[in-house]
């Protein structure tokens, strides 16, 4: 039996050393071997696994694997792999360095079994992942990684204050159900909310992922906010209010997608309507529910990989991302085409791939419990997924206008990074019992019964009618260059004024104290000054006879006091 | 780039073989809602074509959403970063 206690981190660490010292070859065979080997580490791991820590007062168990993190623990593994050999093409050290630190501690936080070790690792995790934005090098990014950190950073702090609060609570620093009786439990939440892009707190998401490198937002995709999507299951199932914030989560963005113009940002509002089907299946908190969210969210990291390498290789090969500047790409990357079609159909839940045997389940919950407005809103959302991931992404990056570019596939280990990621699509999707396996509870859960089945094919095969009806009658809104406000117009633009404002009103009445001051000293010494001068009263020159005349006072009064009272 | 060949999509046969296969398979998939007996959860679902017709409906919703929500959102391209950026133009992003 294989139980040597090996935390996953650590691979990923060492992974991350050797890539800084390392060059070639040599760090490719590398960087691919160990997180293979610590992939089938924990592949072969026996049982649940814990290790204990003594800290002050504190049991700390910095490693626990149980049933619930180890399905995370492998995709995180599959996503790590395929990210890093979709990126082995890059020469830039530090991307290799900081995408092996950022997917070990996102792997370091699947597995922390206490709340101090996930804030270590959900730390590192902002700050090493900020580095792939900022890797691309412009002045925008920078930017934009400077939001990102400054959030993602404040989520940590949330967590921090959250813990302590929770920790005066229930006197235990393990991390299990934390649920929100306590301020503590809020923020906590609030925390993990943050991370997980639920709505208004989602923009760190939006902003940063289009701006990153061609091949970080691949590292970025997978595990950021699929961390977050665990600690939520493990700490929030059953939470009512989660479920109408998945489906406002899986709602709102359609609409944002729909208009978008960087086909990376189409992807990123993509992502965080993913994320709502998921939350909203961990606020049903069944069984069924639970292994829905965590079925999608295996998934979604694979097909959202492949979707966003796919924009990543057009990005590579083309410099361009924006819908209205590429097209018709097809001709010259079919590979790259079919390849991202498959990630589409993923995303859209079509019968035979993978988004169908995961997303299915959270809708049965929905259901089953009753929530029937909630079922109808992510009905539509499952329409939208269709809409602006699975038509939208291949139509205008591979399709509609020719936009005249004639350019090449990738290099080929994008390519190949991009076939492994469409076959485990494909293979899930035909075989879901090699994902229903690994699921926390035991289910006999069958997607792919007929009425199910004709359900899915007929929303989709209408939705996309009614695609092909409004492009073809021109109601569609076409590609546009231009942004779209969202919630981060608060900070970006409202917050922003308010400060230059404030800073005026702060400038004009610091200016005038400081004149009001300084014309109180000028006159101080304006007075001193005219005492002082040759005609002023203190630049009297007294003769020394004055002296004495005052001294012969003094002894006077010393004589008259003295006579005065003799005792 | 003048590029005289002519691709898959290039000629309007085709485009218009897949617009005909879309059309054909909607109204297979329509007809099979009065053929196969559905097991259904919901009363809703009894519908027939529930789910075609919320499907196109839900889509042509969304994109007519999205219309209106564009004309109150949409703004010029560089309408943060001309504050925010110190450069005037930025460049295109230069691959690795």
């Amino acid at each position: 039996m294989w139980s040597i206690e090996l935390p996953a981190f650590v691979p990923f660490f060492a992974a991350a050393l050797l890539a800084l010292v390392t060059r070639g070859a040599l760090r490719s065979v590398l960087m691919l071997a160990v997180v293979a080997l610590s992939g089938l580490h924990l592949w072969f791991l026996d049982g649940e696994v814990l290790v204990n820590l003594q800290f002050l007062e504190y049991e700390l168990i910095p490693y626990r694997v149980d049933e619930l993190s180890i399905v995370f623990g492998y995709v995180f593994h599959i996503a790590a792999f395929v990210s890093i050999l979709f990126a082995l093409h890059v020469k830039d050290t530090m991307q290799h360095v900081c995408a092996l630190l950022y997917a070990g501690s996102a792997v370091g936080a699947l597995f922390a079994g206490d709340l101090l070790s996930l804030f270590v690792f959900w730390e590192i995790l902002a700050v090493s992942s900020v580095f792939l934005v900022w890797a691309r090098r412009t002045e925008r990014a920078y930017q934009s990684g400077m939001r990102y950190l400054i959030i993602q950073v404040m989520s940590g702090v949330i967590l921090l204050g959250g813990l302590l609060l929770h920790v005066e609570q229930s006197g235990s620093l393990e991390f299990g159900f934390i649920g929100t009786d306590h301020l503590g439990g809020w923020l906590i939440l609030l925390a993990f909310g943050i991370k997980g892009a639920f709505p208004l707190l989602h923009t760190w998401l939006t902003d940063a992922y289009p701006e990153a490198t061609p091949t970080g937002t691949v590292f970025l995709s997978a595990f950021t906010t699929k961390t977050a999507i665990y600690t939520l299951a493990r700490g929030y199932p059953g939470t009512e209010l989660l479920i109408y914030v998945g489906a406002t989560m899986a709602c709102f963005p359609i609409f944002y997608a729909v208009i978008q113009n960087d086909l990376r940002r189409v992807l990123s509002y993509s992502l965080i309507n993913q994320l709502g089907f998921m939350v909203c299946g961990i606020g049903i908190g069944t069984a069924l529910a639970i292994n829905g969210a965590v079925s999608h969210a295996f998934v979604h990291i694979i097909y959202k990989s492949l979707l966003f390498m796919s924009m990543g290789a057009v990005l590579y090969r083309t410099g361009k991302i924006k819908a209205t500047d590429i097209g018709g790409l097809y001709k010259t990357m079919p590979k790259t085409a079919v390849l991202c079609i498959i990630g589409a159909a993923s995303i859209s839940a079509f019968p035979l791939f993978s988004g169908f045997v995961a997303k299915s389940m959270i809708m049965a919950a929905a259901i089953k419990e009753g929530y029937n407005v909630v079922w109808l809103a992510l009905l539509l959302a499952s329409a939208g997924v269709l809409k602006h991931a699975g038509i939208q992404i291949p139509y205008f990056a591979f399709f509609a206008h020719d936009s005249g570019i004639r350019t090449s596939e990738p290099p080929k280990n994008m390519l190949l990074a991009m076939t492994i990621a469409a076959f485990l699509c494909l293979a899930i999707g035909i075989y879901p019992k090699m994902l229903y396996r690994l699921l926390p509870f035991a289910t006999d859960f069958n997607p792919y019964d007929l009425t199910h089945v004709l359900a899915q094919t007929q929303l989709l095969f209408f939705a996309m009618l009614a695609f092909v009806w409004l492009n073809l009658q021109g109601i569609y809104p076409p590609e546009k260059a231009a942004i779209n406000l969202d919630a981060e117009w608060f900070y970006r633009r409202f917050l922003r004024r308010l400060v230059e404002k404030i800073s005026v009103w702060v400038d004009g009445f610091d200016s005038d104290l400081r004149i009001r001051v300084e014309d109180r000293i000028n006159w101080i010494i304006t007075y001193f000054a005219q005492r002082h001068y040759p005609t002023g009263k203190g630049a009297v020159i007294r003769p020394t006879g004055n002296m004495v005349m005052y001294i012969a006072i003094l002894l006077a009064a010393y004589l008259w006091l003295l006579l005065s009272f003799p005792h | 780039m003048a590029d005289k060949k002519l691709y898959l999509f290039d000629k309007p046969r085709n485009v218009k073989i897949v617009l005909y296969g879309l059309y054909i398979s909607c109204a297979i998939l329509l007809l099979l809602d009065f053929i196969v007996h559905r097991h259904t959860q919901h009363r809703w679902e009894e519908l027939l074509g529930f789910y075609s017709i919320y499907g196109f409906i839900g889509c042509a919703a969304i994109v007519i959403g999205s219309k209106w929500l564009r004309g109150m959102v949409e703004r010029d391209e560089d309408y943060y970063t001309r504050d925010e950026l110190t450069m005037a133009q930025e460049e295109d992003y230069v691959v690795d």
